[in-house]
């Protein structure tokens, strides 16, 4: 065996110097000559053996978002959008997934071993799961998006990054939370529960008992393999299509109580109006065209894919229309793959620029039947005046028209 | 015979013990935490205060702890004036409490939002280091900086969760939430 593995060795180097001198005298190759190759990366580059890089040609990054630098001057990290732009296909990758903490917070560096959620409160039984006790239960892996409640298009987002950006769709693995609260018991008494996280402030929201029955789960995955530290490592709730905030991250305490406990996130959450407090809680169907978008620029006329997302909280988006002059005629586009319930999904659209001044913009509908709204239409149901000081109510789920100049110069629609 | 007897006993014993069955445990997966675990890790306080701690403060005292603690470093030396949050509000004549600004000790619907707020979340770097006998002296001096104690009034374990809040319950309820529902029904159009 050591052997023939030598020998192979031995081939092996042979090869490469064989083809190094290819190389050298193919710069200028002849006639039936291998074409001229690209520099090779030889050897390992800064551990990438173990653990894959994109390539260095590939530059991508998340940026913070709105006006707060992260990291800020203490060394707290806020919010920063992922390079929607950018994405390629319906998976948000995990380094470029959407990160936002409750009010600015260090990123809690949990050995999960020490690590344990514990879940007490309106049970039989109170319990705690260490990541391990999670594993051997039941599993769930699903498709999902999440949301920050700040993610609203202004006037001066240039990209759709700055529009769009705190959003992003992962495959997240874990242990449906009705799973554990059957393990621990639950009492009809229990109508909403509090979920806390590890992180310096221990933010906690009061959710509905409703939902972590119906779809609720404890992801210890994402993206095939364990959920990094700035998307909740060990564990996170999932709470799919509840806006952003609610994803509990670092979950270290679940606890069944009978009223809404108006806790650290809960105040923030107060609404004066009954409405809005209802359209801030439960996203609504939502899409943007991600290419071509803002600050991009097409090269002249001709073929075009348009391509976009689609997502919604109330469940699979059934339908997404996309209108390339200015919203007067709208065309059926079409999915890549099928809509999965509050998960991004990916819809194509096939265009033929004739070169001239335009607005695209793409709607959908959910499979509720809940359609995705322009401004003007939610000023209308608000009974204002819809003008540039408007601002949507509520979670902004509202239809993003960009701007097509004759020189192929994109601008997003709101300026 | 025997059967006929037997039947009317353990008719009602089975009909006992399904519930019971239905709501054990299935996998037998996870630790039972001890009481003192569950009371030590318990900090969410809510509206009926039943997880305070003993303890006790006024506004006087919490006074001394908001300059000692670094409270004005970040929150100004009265509450405002500060790059955090105001904690005053610059309008206190108003009557609507929405129109005076988001501004905690004013806006929580309930005292125990206060105290729940301030013990979890202050101060800054250093949450989690405060006594209850402090968190119920901050809580009472900011309370009594937007007149809504006296600032001889002592607050503790029994009284904090009966202070009237001046928001009242002037604030929305969230609507029941039922899968599959949309989120407000008859919107946009």
């Amino acid at each position: 065996m050591r052997e023939k593995r030598s020998a192979r060795r031995e081939f092996l180097r042979n090869s490469a110097a064989l083809a190094g001198g290819v190389t050298l005298s193919a710069a200028a190759p002849a006639f039936g000559q291998a074409p001229n190759q690209s520099p090779m990366i030889k050897g390992e580059r800064e551990g990438e053996i173990g653990y894959g890089a994109r390539s260095k040609y590939i530059t991508s990054a998340r940026i913070p978002h709105g006006s707060r630098h992260t990291p800020d001057n203490f060394g707290l990290t806020f919010h920063v959008a992922t390079p929607l732009q950018d994405q390629v296909g319906v998976v948000t990758p995990t380094s470029l997934h959407y990160y936002a903490t409750t009010r600015g917070s260090y990123l809690p560096d949990i050995d999960p071993a020490k690590h344990t959620l514990m879940i007490h409160g309106l049970v039989d039984r109170p319990l705690t799961f260490n990541v391990d006790d999670l594993k051997r239960l039941p599993s769930v892996t699903r498709l999902h998006f999440i949301e920050c409640a700040g993610n609203r298009a202004s006037r001066s987002a240039k990209t759709v990054q700055e529009t769009h950006g705190m959003t992003s769709n992962a495959e997240w693995t874990g242990v449906l939370l009705s799973t554990l609260l059957k393990e621990c018991g639950l009492k009809g008494s229990a109508k909403w529960f509090v979920a806390e996280g590890s992180e310096e402030v221990k933010g906690a929201s009061s959710m509905p008992v409703a939902k972590a029955m119906d779809d609720c789960f404890v992801a210890y995955g994402m993206n095939g393999e364990a959920v990094r530290p700035q998307n909740g490592f060990p564990m996170r709730l999932m709470v799919p299509g509840f806006e952003g905030i609610l994803h509990t991250k670092w979950v270290q305490r679940i606890k069944l109580v009978d009223r809404y406990y108006m806790n650290y996130n809960d105040f923030g959450h107060l609404d004066q109006e009954q409405k809005v407090a209802a359209l801030d809680y439960q996203i609504g169907p939502k899409s943007v065209i991600t290419y071509p978008s803002g600050a991009q620029r097409l090269p002249g006329k001709g073929f075009y894919e348009i391509r976009g997302l689609a997502w919604s909280g109330g469940g699979a988006i059934k339908q997404v229309e996309v209108s390339t002059d200015g919203g007067k005629k709208w065309n059926k586009a079409q999915f890549q793959g099928t809509p999965q319930r509050m998960a991004h999904c990916l819809f194509t659209y096939g265009w033929q620029w004739d070169g001239n001044e335009t607005e695209i913009l793409s709607r959908c509908v959910d499979e509720i039947g809940q359609a995705q709204p322009t401004r003007e239409q939610i000023a209308k149901y608000w009974n204002k005046t819809f003008d540039q000081t408007f601002s949507v109510p509520g979670l902004d789920n509202s239809v993003q028209p960009w701007k097509i100049a004759k020189d192929g110069s994109v601008t997003n629609g709101f300026a | 015979m025997a059967l006929r007897k037997v039947l009317p006993i353990a008719f009602p014993l089975l009909l006992m013990s399904v519930p019971v069955l239905a709501q054990g445990p299935t996998y037998g997966i996870g630790r039972t935490p001890t009481a003192e675990e569950i009371r030590a890790r318990d900090i969410s306080i809510g509206p009926t205060g039943e997880e305070l701690p003993p303890g006790k403060g006024s506004a006087k005292e919490g006074a001394l702890v908001y300059r000692s603690k670094g409270c004005a470093g970040c929150h100004g030396v009265n509450g405002t004036g500060g790059a955090a949050p105001i904690l005053k509000s610059m309008d206190p004549t108003n009557p609507d409490v929405w129109a005076r600004g988001r501004i905690l000790p004013l806006r929580a619907p309930f005292a125990t939002t206060v105290w729940d707020y301030i013990n979890r979340g202050m101060p800054l770097n250093r949450e989690g280091t405060l006594t209850p006998d402090e968190v119920y002296g901050l809580t009472a001096y900011l309370l009594f900086i937007n007149g809504v104690i006296p600032e001889d009034q002592v607050l503790d374990q029994k009284n904090l969760a009966a202070v009237k809040m001046p928001l009242g319950d002037k604030y929305a309820a969230l609507p029941e939430w039922k899968p599959r529902t949309p989120r407000l029904k008859g919107y946009p159009y």
